[in-house]
């Protein structure tokens, strides 16, 4: 136990100092480290609680995404009905989680093959399930029932999470804060990390905002009060304005443009009037085009932005806009000009997004709880070295070199891995200050035994390392187990104990196997001693 | 100022480490080598402490509850930390008291400027959670600085809750299992009722103090059970190998013997166990001290009794080796 031969001396000295230099990185300013080559740049991340931040987890709203889809089935179904000239008797409805299509008897066979050129295998041309996005039934009497497969539910739900990550990611940039992680979380959720916000208000408020933007015409026909008492006709919706006071609209359903062919969004002041903030937009070619003709047809009358279901202005159209530009003016402040530009910019979202779980942590208790970790981590190191030295005298010297090569071993391998430190990180690695002495204390106590037990010296180390390894092992694969466990359930700050946990718990095996043996083989052929001092 | 400190403690340290290695400081020994205490013995009274215990621990958690954090109960916990000197609670308390959230508790963290509130779940789903924190910041505006706030939905909560339940379930398995292909399944029933036992007095001790329960208690709970098997394996470890050396020797001497032979390594490695706990206890700010007090009792009160005092001896009664005196095989040496 106590032979090593030169390469393996040499092998394991290289390896704890390799993954002890990785931990360089972490002494120099981030700046300093950037212009480094790309191997030498990693190193350890704050956690949100260390640096401050907010972490804010949002769930897309999946009924509207079905429902979504069972409207625009039902749309579908009504063009190809009005194409192929069959008359559809009793209309075209949403019900529950079918669309239903009843046309008279006698065009049911020839309405259902029209009817089942809507369906598209899921997934596109790749998709290999051979299921179908829209599945038609005939129930009899006439009505067809059109209804959507779980299968193509669950894919529309995942291009709707990939598109949501999209537009967040082109949402939050825009905020100009620094590396903000954004990424998906089990079917319908979207994690977004944002470091070093004092006020998470805007973020939040600019995630939450779907932005389905259009411009639709007004009803001058139906005067609000009268759509108010219940008059609305079927083809018009009643809106609120989304100023306060809040006034009601009455705006039809169908859409001139919408917020999909804008192309850019400015904030700016208007410099004819007031000097106000606006958003001033342009269209791509075929909104410019569509636009023009609508405005065209319409000259002295209001049309209506429409912006999540709330009419932020309804100007009245004075002269034909063929520019293929225009401005929203809508009593704004700045800093909502600036953030309906982004949104516009960014595009809407496909469904509603809901903040399920909020964690924000200003900067300042995170430099306290920074302060506090550093403290706690340099009084127990001193409190268990020093008992450490009392209670073993040489071999507790030997002790304290490998549990610090073990500590500079933990921040090496952590910042190999990029990985998150945060209190209970901090907490980790202090703890296992406490718990890797341990595997030198096995090995000590055992080394005592074997001396009583009447061996000498040297075959009582010896003896007593070999012993001692296999208890090392056993013992430390329990605690191990139990941080991965931690780690598969645990997020946040709590994953970033069981991280530190897990590492410390390699290392310190590592070490006891190595480092301490090393030390210990290099003491007895310089001593040859024919006492341990322990 | 720091910086001297650290140089001052290094200092003291080399001197320290030069010193005991001369010898001139002579050097601690905890245990004595040979002692003889008789644990086994000692069942007679432990067990029935430890039952009692135990029953007073259930009991208390059915009584008193634990005092469940909004990790697992929903809600919004916000930190706030007056701009300028001591916070007014009770000022505080009848202003938030007037948005109408129901429980609301306020509660001083810290320094005299530093409140910590609670708002209960709202109803209303996961909407209703958010539009509460605005309430609080449109209501005490800009005198206070947010140091923190949490804000936990209602499914996010009950998930939470679920993954830690399915999480601790999880562990206890796993180590079962592992402990079952190392020793013998007599050993893992061993370890297991121990493990119960640390738990039940954990989660005893959090409702006394209603320490806050929460996914940290979970990790605490989870790192309680890690080292109080770690603590169990070695002595089990010994136990296999005494068993394997000395074929003969009664059951109740041979656990002795492996106790007493493993007892200085136990109290050592608890001294600096407890060591890091109390500077992460004393210094490590507050918002892990729930974490840290937990684990205190856990790691430091209970996880080393258990093994010594119930781990070891009930393996008199799993019948651990009975079937000894029958084994022709030759003793094998690890």
């Amino acid at each position: 136990m106590l032979y090593f031969s030169r390469w393996k001396a040499l092998a394991i000295v290289l390896t704890a100092l390799v993954v002890c230099l990785c931990a360089v990185p972490n002494f120099f300013a981030e700046g300093t480290v950037k212009t480094w080559p790309k191997w030498a740049q990693r190193r350890l991340v704050l956690g949100l609680d260390l640096q401050g931040g907010s972490h804010i987890l949002l769930e897309v709203d999946g009924n509207a995404v079905r429902k979504d889809k069972l409207n625009q089935i039902a749309d579908d179904a009504r063009r190809a009905m009005r194409e192929a000239r069959i008359r559809f008797t009793g209309g075209i409805a949403v019900r529950g989680d079918n669309v239903e299509v009843r046309v008279a008897e006698a065009d049911t066979q020839g309405a259902i093959s029209k009817l089942r050129e809507l369906a598209q295998p899921v997934g596109g041309l790749a998709g290999a399930s051979g299921q179908r996005t829209v599945e038609v039934t005939d129930a009899g009497g006439g009505l067809i029932r059109l209804s959507v497969p779980q299968a193509a539910i669950t894919e529309r739900m995942r291009q709707a999470v990939e598109q949501s990550i999209q537009i967040i990611e082109k949402r939050v940039n825009e905020l100009g804060t620094v590396e903000p992680l954004i990424q998906r979380q089990g079917i319908d959720r979207i994690l977004v990390q944002v470091p070093g916000l004092q006020d998470p208000s805007r973020l939040k408020e600019i995630l939450g905002k779907t932005a389905k933007m259009d411009f639709r015409m007004v009803d001058p026909s139906v005067l609000p009060e009268q759509a108010q008492q219940g008059r609305l006709p079927p083809e018009d919706d009643l809106l609120m304005s989304a100023q306060t006071p809040k006034a009601p609209y009455v705006i039809k359903k169908q859409v001139l443009v919408s917020g999909a062919d804008l192309t850019d969004a400015q904030p700016g002041f208007d410099s004819q009037r007031s000097g106000e903030p606006i958003v001033t937009f342009r269209f791509n070619t075929s909104g410019a085009r569509k636009f023009a003709q609508a405005t065209q047809e319409n000259v002295g009358l209001p049309f209506a932005i429409v912006l999540d279901n709330e009419v932020i202005s309804a100007p009245v159209i004075r002269e034909p806009i063929t520019g293929g530009s225009g401005q929203i003016s809508g009593g704004f402040t700045v800093q909502q000009a600036n953030d309906l530009a982004i949104l516009l910019r960014a595009g809407a979202l496909p469904a509603p997004l809901t903040i399920i779980e909020e964690r924000t942590v200003g900067p300042g208790l995170g430099q306290d709880s920074i302060a506090a970790g550093e403290l706690a981590a340099y009084v127990g190191a001193v409190l268990v070295i020093v008992f450490m030295t009392l209670t073993y005298r040489l071999f507790g010297l030997f002790a304290n070199i490998a549990v610090a090569i073990n500590v500079a071993m933990i921040f090496g391998v952590l910042s190999l891995l990029n990985a998150t430190l945060t209190l209970p990180g901090i907490a980790g690695i202090v703890l296992t200050v406490g718990i890797a002495v341990d595997s030198n204390v096995l090995i000590y106590e055992r080394i005592r035994e074997e001396i009583h037990g009447g061996r000498n010296a040297i075959s009582a180390i010896d003896a007593g390392f070999s012993r001692a390894l296999a208890t090392i092992l056993d013992s430390n694969i329990t605690t191990f187990i139990a941080a991965a466990v931690l780690f598969y359930i645990g997020t946040g700050p709590v994953r970033g104990f069981a991280v530190t946990l897990g590492i410390g718990i390699v290392t310190t095996v590592f070490t006891a196997f190595t480092v301490t043996r090393l030390i210990v083989a290099g003491w007895v052929r310089w001593k040859r001693p024919q006492t341990v001092p322990i | 100022m720091t910086h001297w400190i650290i140089i001052a403690l290094a200092a003291f340290i080399v001197i320290l480490t030069v010193l005991s290695v001369l010898g001139v400081i002579p050097s601690v020994r905890v245990v004595p080598d040979d002692t003889k205490f008789d644990f086994i013995r000692f069942r007679r009274i432990s067990f029935p402490i430890s039952a009692a215990l135990s029953i007073v621990a259930i009991s208390l958690y059915f009584v008193h509850g634990l005092n469940f954090g909004i990790d697992f109960r929903g809600g919004t916990l916000i930190e706030i930390q007056n701009k300028s000197g001591p916070a007014d609670i009770a000022g505080l308390r009848s202003e938030l008291g007037k948005l109408g959230f129901g429980d609301v508790q306020l509660q001083q963290f810290g320094g005299p400027s530093d409140v910590l509130i609670r708002i209960a779940e709202q109803p209303g789903g996961d909407q209703a959670q958010q539009a509460a924190v605005q309430k609080v910041r449109a209501t005490l505006g800009d005198s206070v600085d947010y140091r923190r706030v949490e804000v936990v939905g209602p499914r996010v909560s009950s998930e939470l809750l679920a993954y830690g339940t399915v999480g601790l379930m999880l562990a206890i398995v796993a180590i079962l299992v592992y402990l079952w292909f190392r020793f013998e399944w007599q050993f893992a029933l061993g370890a297991m009722i121990a493990n119960v036992h640390d738990i039940v007095l954990t989660i005893g001790f959090m409702s006394v103090t209603q320490i806050d329960f929460d996914l940290t208690s979970i990790a605490a709970l989870l790192t309680i059970l890690g080292y109080s098997l770690n603590d169990t394996v070695v002595i089990y470890d010994r136990i296999r190998e005494m068993l394997r050396r000395y074929k003969k020797m009664p059951m109740p001497d041979l656990l002795n013997a492996s106790i007493n032979s493993t007892l200085s390594r136990s109290i050592v490695t608890h001294v600096t166990v407890s060591l890091a706990l109390l500077a992460l206890l004393l210094f490590g700010g507050k918002a892990i001290h729930s974490f840290t007090a937990t684990m205190m009792f856990g790691v430091v009160l209970v996880g080393t009794y258990t093994s010594i005092f119930i781990a070891s001896p009930i393996l008199i009664y799993l019948g651990v080796g009975s079937t000894r005196h029958g084994d022709e095989s030759p003793p094998a040496k690890r």
